[in-house]
C-alpha cells in the first residue's frame, strides 16, 4: 500500500509526518536538530530515502543534513565513510563560497555592495541522481553538489544575468524556487525574491531573465522592468513543463510559453498577495493559492483561512474553506510551505505560521490539521511512497 | 591539553560533551587553539569563525578566566590558566534578545 511522508521544517526543527495511503492516523517525529532554524527538507525522488536538510542558526550559520533512511537518522555528508579515525563527522558540507570575483549587488541603499553567503533557503534534487542536489541561497546565487552534499560549487553565471541590479527587499535576496524541466535536462528555473525569474537552456552555464509581461507598479519605479520583480514562487506540472505558474508579491501570473512571456491571471481572488503556489499531481490546470491581505498585514483576509482553487489554469477561482478555520486566524502560509502528493486522490498540504500543518486528501475539498502546535512552519515537502 | 567548553548547539553537532580537550603545538593562542578544535572537529569548521573571512561569528564569544576574548587580536597569547589546563576556553552563544 502507498504511504506519504510530509517533511516539515520550521523555526525550530524538522519534523516528518508519516501515513498510510488513506492519511487518516499520523506519525509525528521530530524535532530533529532541535533549536535550529530549518528552512528546507527535500527528497531525492530518484531514492526517496535519501533527504536533504538546510539547517541554520543566526549564530552557527550554515549545517547541511543528510539522511539515508527516510529521516530516521541523519548526518552532515562528509559523515559515514569518510569520519575522522575517531569517528567524528567530517566535510566541508556547510561551506558555500562564491566562485573567482565576489562582485557586487545593489544595497538597500542602491551602493554596490559584495555579495555575502547567508543561508541555504531551498534544496532541489537532481530528477536523476541522488548524489546531486541544487541550493538556492541567500545572497542569491545557485550552488550546486554532485557529491551527496559533501562539497558545493556554485552555478556562477546566473550572477551574471544583471546580478548588478539585484537588489534585497525587506525579506533578503534568497534563491527560492529551483525549477526542473524532466522533459529537457538542460532547461531550468530559479526564482529570486526582489530579482525575478531566470532560465537557462544549458544546464546552467548561461542565464536570463525571463519575467517578461510582469508588471510591479506598487514595487518598482519602472513596472515592466526587467529585474526586480518580487518573485514569491512559481510552479509547474512535469507533463507540462512550458506552462509555469507565479505568485509574485502583488499577482498570480502565468506563463504558456517556458517563461518567455507572463499574463496575470489573478482574476476574482479576493487579494492577489500571497506566497506559496502549487498545481495537482493529476491535473495541470488544477492550481491552489493561499491569498494574503496585502504586503502590509501578512495574514488571511478577514480572519479566515481559505486556500483558492483554480480548475482553469488561472483567473477562475474558488474558495476552498471546509476544515480550515473560518474566524479569527491570523497566520501565515510561506513560500516553501505547500506541497502535493501524487496518490490518486490528490492530496494537498500547507503549513502556516502558527505551527499547524493542514492536509486535504481530496484535491482541496476538504482539510484537517495533522498537527496543530509545531513551530512557525517555513517549508513543506511530500514524498509518495510505494 | 587545553579545555575548551562548548555551547550546548555546537556539541550536539559534534557529538561531544560540555567540554573537549585538545593539543596545541606551539604558543597557546586563540587562533591555534580554534585551530585545533576545527582539526579535531571537522564539522564545527565554519560555526565558529566563518569559513572565508575567518572572523568570529557576530553572536559567539570567546572567555577564559573571566575575561573577553571575543575582539581580542587572534594571536594574542590566552592565559597560563588555560595553556595549564586549569581553566577552559569558553565558546559562548551570546544572548540574542527574546
Amino acid at each position: 500500500m502507498s504511504r506519504v511522508r510530509v517533511l516539515v521544517g520550521t523555526r525550530k526543527g524538522a519534523f516528518v509526518l508519516t501515513s498510510d495511503g488513506k492519511r487518516e492516523k499520523w506519525k509525528v517525529d521530530g524535532p530533529h536538530f532541535g533549536g535550529w532554524e530549518i528552512y528546507h527538507v527535500k527528497g531525492s525522488p530518484v531514492d526517496p530515502n535519501r533527504l536533504y536538510a538546510s539547517q541554520s542558526s543566526g549564530w552557527f550559520g550554515q549545517i547541511i543534513q543528510r539522511s539515508d533512511d527516510g529521516g530516521k537518522t541523519w548526518e552532515p555528508p562528509g559523515g559515514g565513510p569518510t569520519t575522522t579515525p575517531d569517528g567524528m563527522p567530517k566535510g566541508e558540507s556547510n561551506k558555500f563560497v562564491y566562485e573567482g570575483e565576489v562582485g557586487k549587488h545593489l544595497w538597500y541603499d542602491g551602493t554596490p555592495h559584495p555579495w555575502e553567503f547567508k543561508r541555504v533557503w531551498h534544496l532541489e534534487p537532481s530528477l536523476t541522481d541522488p548524489d546531486t542536489i541544487y541550493a538556492g541561497v541567500e545572497d542569491a546565487a545557485l550552488f550546486r553538489t554532485t557529491d551527496g552534499g559533501r562539497t558545493w560549487q556554485e552555478l556562477p553565471a546566473l550572477r551574471s544575468a544583471k546580478g548588478h541590479l539585484w537588489q534585497p527587499g525587506a525579506g533578503g535576496m534568497g534563491l527560492h524556487t529551483i525549477l526542473l524541466d524532466q522533459s529537457n535536462p538542460n532547461r531550468m528555473y530559479v526564482a529570486i525574491s526582489a530579482a525575478g525569474v531566470f532560465r537557462t537552456d544549458d544546464a546552467g552555464k548561461t542565464w536570463r531573465p525571463a519575467t517578461r509581461g510582469l508588471k510591479s507598479s506598487y514595487e518598482l519605479p519602472d513596472k515592466n522592468s526587467e529585474v526586480g520583480h518580487c518573485v514569491h514562487r512559481i510552479a509547474m506540472h512535469p507533463s507540462r513543463p512550458n506552462v509555469l505558474f507565479m505568485q509574485k508579491h502583488w499577482d498570480v501570473n502565468r506563463s504558456d510559453d517556458a517563461g518567455e512571456t507572463w499574463h496575470e491571471v489573478s482574476g476574482n481572488l479576493p487579494t492577489d498577495f500571497g506566497f506559496p503556489i502549487d498545481v495537482h499531481a493529476h491535473e495541470p490546470n488544477t492550481i491552489y493559492v493561499v491569498p494574503i491581505t496585502s504586503d502590509s498585514e501578512h495574514y488571511p483576509p478577514d480572519g479566515k483561512l481559505r486556500v483558492y482553487r483554480s480548475r482553469t489554469g488561472g483567473d477562475e477561482w474558488e474558495a476552498l474553506t471546509k476544515g480550515l478555520p473560518q474566524r479569527d486566524c491570523y497566520v501565515n502560509v510561506l513560500r516553501e510551505a505547500m506541497a502535493v502528493d501524487s496518490l490518486d486522490s490528490c492530496g494537498v498540504y500547507f503549513g502556516t505560521t502558527g505551527g499547524q500543518v493542514y492536509a486535504s486528501t481530496n484535491g482541496g475539498d476538504n482539510w484537517s490539521p495533522i498537527v496543530r502546535d509545531l513551530p512557525a512552519v517555513l517549508s513543506v515537502e511530500v514524498q509518495t511512497l510505494s | 591539553m587545553i579545555r575548551v567548553e562548548l555551547p550546548f548547539h555546537l556539541r550536539t553537532l559534534a557529538r561531544v560533551e560540555r567540554e573537549v580537550a585538545v593539543e596545541v603545538a606551539g604558543p597557546v593562542t586563540l587562533r591555534a587553539v580554534l585551530d585545533a578544535v576545527e582539526e579535531r572537529y571537522p564539522v564545527l569548521r565554519g560555526t565558529i569563525r566563518e569559513h572565508v573571512t575567518q572572523k568570529r561569528r557576530p553572536f559567539l564569544r570567546f572567555y577564559a578566566c573571566e575575561e573577553d576574548f571575543s575582539n581580542v587580536p587572534l594571536d594574542t597569547p590566552l592565559p597560563d590558566a588555560v595553556v595549564s589546563g586549569k581553566e577552559p576556553l569558553s565558546i559562548i552563544g551570546a544572548i540574542a534578545g527574546g
